[in-house]
């Protein structure tokens, strides 16, 4: 099948189209048009796929990449996979459709927008297909830049900057994350294949990695799809145009984290601290989700911390569901995978009924010019088709029948119901907290559901607040949620089609030994009246009770302080991160030389003199070295006295004096060691060199000239007597060390060889002529840099350098 | 305030004669007695320097018209042609030939190619010792 590759590059090839078809027929056809029929074209593509994937087989082909690493481009295709991709082509076709109507051909940049918008859906869809887990990653990220670029398509306006910011960072920093948990992964395994590691699973459950490994993963899973408490983020991302809120932020991105984590279930499951991790933080995201979202009052910021909360829901329900790997699948544990049936027929609904619900909100949004709800109400009668999409969006999604949220909402009970008396890893204890946590989160979801119907359609019609006058949307912008909002009523009286042909070959991919063992998931809307009817008859109950009485109880909310909201975290971490790098910087980067200088001597010393302590780097032989001659002691005396002479001198004539003294004492010694070559140069260089300094000495500015000694600093000394005596114990040690023979003894022959009784010439002109070649060059740059720098000095330069 | 230099004007004109004598005496013994180009072209710079000292700017232009910065060229041009040259032969970069002749006058003498490298040492730093301390000397600011 070399076909499924093209299913993910058509998206990226059809990108690069764009552009032109935007510019060429700008003022005739709406650019989406074109771009409607590339999802429309993928969907139906994959639909053929349902009868292979639901026989159990599953679809993959191999491109190589870059074979040598063993990263190759496997496009592998099973019933997960087939799950997402259908989401995302399917809701990607709706989503272009109502973006034709609800982006404006005249004033938005079209061309932007969809090409963005393309990029994403190829990543998305060569994220959910991938094999490899490289190329997993480098969708994955693809997905967070086409984001990031989307979040932000209104980049004129603040807060969109702020919210592509925001999501940048915090998903970026869970890709980061996970990429090293790849790593480690593939390092435990020695395969970048998910399929090959799912032949490994007892090795990698015996590695000391396994648990780094997991985190890491589980903490990119939990950054995308904005688990508490790494939430932050999606909220502020509502500043995107809705289309992309409805797509992205509803229906697919925040799904790539769950779709990791069901992918990683086979592997990771079945352990303690996975079950824990991701159930546990599923479940504080449903909650805090949930009860975040009764006191928004911008729709959309409703509706983002409605996604968290439903995100939640499916992601501790995985976490759940992960118990039937600790059995391995069989008759007495299907049971718990309920919760896992449960997790995707809901990923599949909340696709369906938060897709229209963002496009209804979008409507209002367009047709009215606000989404603010303390504005909105009475629209009913105005907008009645909005108002029916909408009833039946927000009743699939407070668990009600017939919609399909009713059913899944059903299955969560019975999952966490379940799972409340899982014998193992400490359920017993703790278990009861699971139901009681849903219930609770369910009676919120069921509060801000009733908001979202009521406070925007009932009540007061306030046309003096609103910027334009409200009516009815085109109809081109409600076929998309209509199409939506009929699947969920279809799903409800039609679930186990879904079942048959998705849901199963889905958890085939998650448990392992589902496929032998036959897997079967019946869905009934009716079942008797049981513990989970009673629960959802409850929350109605008391979630109408609540909501009737909103205002009594609305003061609690206020009661928490805005000071422990993440948010503030956020803003703070970042506010305070900046000085303080600032500050920490200034502190060591004081632009004196001096402090730099210290710096690298004090380095050199500890880690020069450090190896030499501890690794006993010192070690001392006399036993090669000559005997002292008189003239020798006379003359190293001299230097020494001359080289304090330096230190101590009161005015600075008197040290450049001494240094030139040193200067020539050192060609005595040159002379006393037989070097007449070299005597000979250093007269005459330090005479050329003294009289330079002589030069600076005569020109220095008569405002500040001072005759004053060096100042006298206690670190400084301390460092310089150190390090003077690291260099010279390391030339002692050197010294007794010599572990070869020297190669001087073939410069010896310099005359036969070179033609040269003077060996250190013919070293340097013939043997080592290169290091003199290079040596006049240098002599040369010096020279022009010294003409330069006098010569070409062009007045009032240095104003505009200063600037 | 124009002072009567006679004596300084007198001892340089000898005094420059034997330096610019013992330079070229220094250049050639490289070879086989301490020396070389460097040492040579820095003695040779001082007794172009005295003669700075002694007389004023514009008549030791006049007297030497050269350009000392297309003499470094000229120098860095000598030395890389002598390791270029060895290479049009097969050899190596910068490998060096030597050779004993039968030259009238001289008797035997030895001919290497050490010696065109060593010259183009020798004019580079004159040139560049002049530079330096004449760009400094005619700076006014």
């Amino acid at each position: 099948m070399p076909w499924l590759h093209a299913v993910i590059l058509v998206p990226f090839l059809f990108a690069i189209i764009v552009p032109f078809l935007f510019k060429r027929l700008k003022r005739k056809v709406h650019t989406g048009w074109f771009v409607f029929f590339i999802p429309l074209f993928l969907f139906i593509y994959l639909l053929n796929f349902i009868p292979v994937i639901a026989n159990g087989s599953t679809v993959y082909h191999t491109l190589p990449w870059i074979p040598s690493l063993g990263i190759n481009f496997t496009a592998y295709l099973d019933g997960l996979g087939l799950i997402f991709s259908l989401l995302i082509t399917g809701i990607g076709a709706l989503v272009v459709l109502y973006s034709i109507y609800y982006m404006s051909k005249e004033k938005e940049a079209l061309h932007n927008f969809y090409v963005y918008l393309l990029l994403f859906m190829g990543a998305m869809l060569g994220l959910v297909f991938s094999d490899n887990i490289l190329v997993l990653y480098v969708f994955w990220e693809l997905t967070s830049i086409s984001s990031f670029l989307l979040i932000a398509y209104w980049y004129q306006r603040k807060k969109s900057r702020y919210g592509a910011q925001k999501s940048m960072l915090i998903t970026i920093f869970g890709g980061l994350a996970m990429l090293s948990g790849f790593i480690m992964l593939s390092m435990i395994t020695n395969t970048f294949s998910i399929r090959e590691m799912l032949t490994k699973v007892d090795l990698i459950a015996q590695d000391t990695l396994f648990l780094p490994a997991m985190i890491l993963i589980l903490v990119g899973a939990f950054t995308k799809s904005a688990q508490f408490p790494f939430s932050i983020w999606l909220p502020d991302a509502m500043e995107a145009p809705t289309p992309v809120s409805a797509y992205l932020h509803s229906a697919t991105m925040v799904k790539a984290g769950i779709y990791l984590v069901a992918r990683f279930t086979p592997i990771f499951g079945g352990s303690f601290e996975w079950f824990w991790l991701v159930s546990g933080v599923g479940i504080v995201t449903l909650i805090y989700g949930s009860i975040t979202a009764v006191r928004q009052t911008d729709l959309k910021a409703l509706l983002a911390y409605s996604t968290i909360s439903q995100l939640g829901l499916i992601m501790s329900l995985l976490g759940l569901g992960s118990a039937t790997l600790y059995y391995g699948y069989g008759d007495d544990t299907t049971m718990y995978t309920v919760a896992i049936t449960a997790s995707l027929f809901h990923l599949i609904n909340h696709s369906t009924f938060k897709g229209s619900l963002f496009m209804v909100v979008g409507i209002i949004d367009h047709e009215t010019g606000t989404r603010d709800i303390r504005k909105l109400g009475g629209l009913m009668n105005l907008m009645p088709i909005s108002f029916t999409l909408m009833v039946i969006g927000s009743l699939s999604m407070a668990g009600l029948p017939p919609f399909n949220g009713f059913l899944s909402k059903e299955m969560f009970f019975t999952g966490v119901l379940n799972s409340a008396e899982l014998p193992i890893f400490g359920m017993q204890k703790v278990g009861f907290l699971f139901p009681v946590i849903a219930w609770v989160a369910s009676v919120f979801t069921f509060i801000y559901c009733m908001i979202l119907i009521l406070k925007t359609f009932t009540g007061k019609y306030q046309p003096e607040k609103l910027e334009k006058k409200a009516h009815e949307a085109p109809i081109g912008m409600l076929i998309p949620p209509l199409i939506l909002a009929s699947l969920v009523i279809v799903m409800f009286f039609f679930p186990n089609v879904i079942s048959k042909y998705l849901l199963v070959p889905a958890i085939m991919a998650i448990v392992p030994g589902a496929a032998e063992a036959g897997v079967e998931v019946k869905i009934s809307a009716w079942h008797g009246f049981n513990t989970e009817l009673f629960m959802t008859i409850g929350v109605v109950g008391l979630g109408s009770l609540l909501f009737l009485y909103l205002r009594k109880w609305y003061w609690m909310y206020r009661l928490v302080p805005e000071v422990i909201m993440l948010n503030k975290a956020y803003d703070a971490a970042l506010e305070k991160l900046e000085p303080a790098s600032l500050r920490f910087t200034k502190r060591y980067m004081t632009g004196f030389i001096r402090d730099y200088l210290l710096y690298i001597f004090a380095f050199i010393l500890l880690v020069v003199g450090g190896f030499l302590i501890f690794l006993n780097g010192f070690f001392y032989d006399g036993s090669n070295n000559a005997p002292i001659s008189v003239y020798e002691v006379v003359l190293i005396l001299a230097i020494a006295i001359a080289a304090l002479g330096v230190l101590f001198a009161r005015s600075r004539l008197t040290a450049i004096i001494s240094v030139g003294a040193v200067g020539y004492i050192v060609s005595m010694l040159f002379v006393v060691f037989r070097a007449p070559d070299l005597a000979l140069t250093q007269l005459v260089v330090e005479t050329v060199s003294v009289a330079l300094f002589l030069l600076c000495f005569y020109h220095l500015p008569e405002l500040r000239k001072e005759f004053s000694r060096v100042r006298f600093r206690a670190t400084n000394l301390i460092i310089s007597l150190g390090l003077g005596s690291v260099v010279t114990l390391i030339a002692l040690s050197a010294q007794g060390n010599r572990s070869f023979e020297p190669i001087s003894s073939y410069f010896e022959n310099s005359y036969e060889l070179a033609g040269a009784k003077n060996m250190v010439n013919a070293i340097l002109v013939d043997f080592r002529g290169m290091d003199t070649l290079l040596e006049i060059l240098v002599l040369t740059i010096a020279g022009l840099g010294v003409y330069t720098l006098i010569k070409l000095r062009i007045t009032g330069r240095d104003k505009n350098e200063a600037e | 305030m124009k002072s009567n230099d006679v004596m300084l004007h007198t001892l340089t004109r000898v005094v420059t004669f034997i330096i610019l004598a013992f330079s070229v005496y220094l250049f050639f013994a490289g070879h086989n007695n301490p020396g070389g180009g460097f040492i040579g072209g820095l003695m040779t710079a001082s007794a172009l320097l005295l003669m700075y000292l002694g007389f004023d700017m514009k008549s030791m232009k006049k007297a030497l018209p050269f350009n000392y910065t297309s003499m470094i060229a000229v120098g860095l041009l000598i030395a890389i042609a002598t390791g270029v040259s060895s290479m049009l032969f097969g050899y190596p970069f910068l490998t060096q030939f030597f050779e004993y002749y039968q030259i009238p006058i001289l008797g035997e003498t030895e001919l290497t190619t050490a010696l065109p490298f060593d010259l183009g040492v020798y004019l580079v730093v004159v040139a560049i010792a002049l530079t330096i301390i004449l760009t400094i000397a005619e700076d006014d600011a």
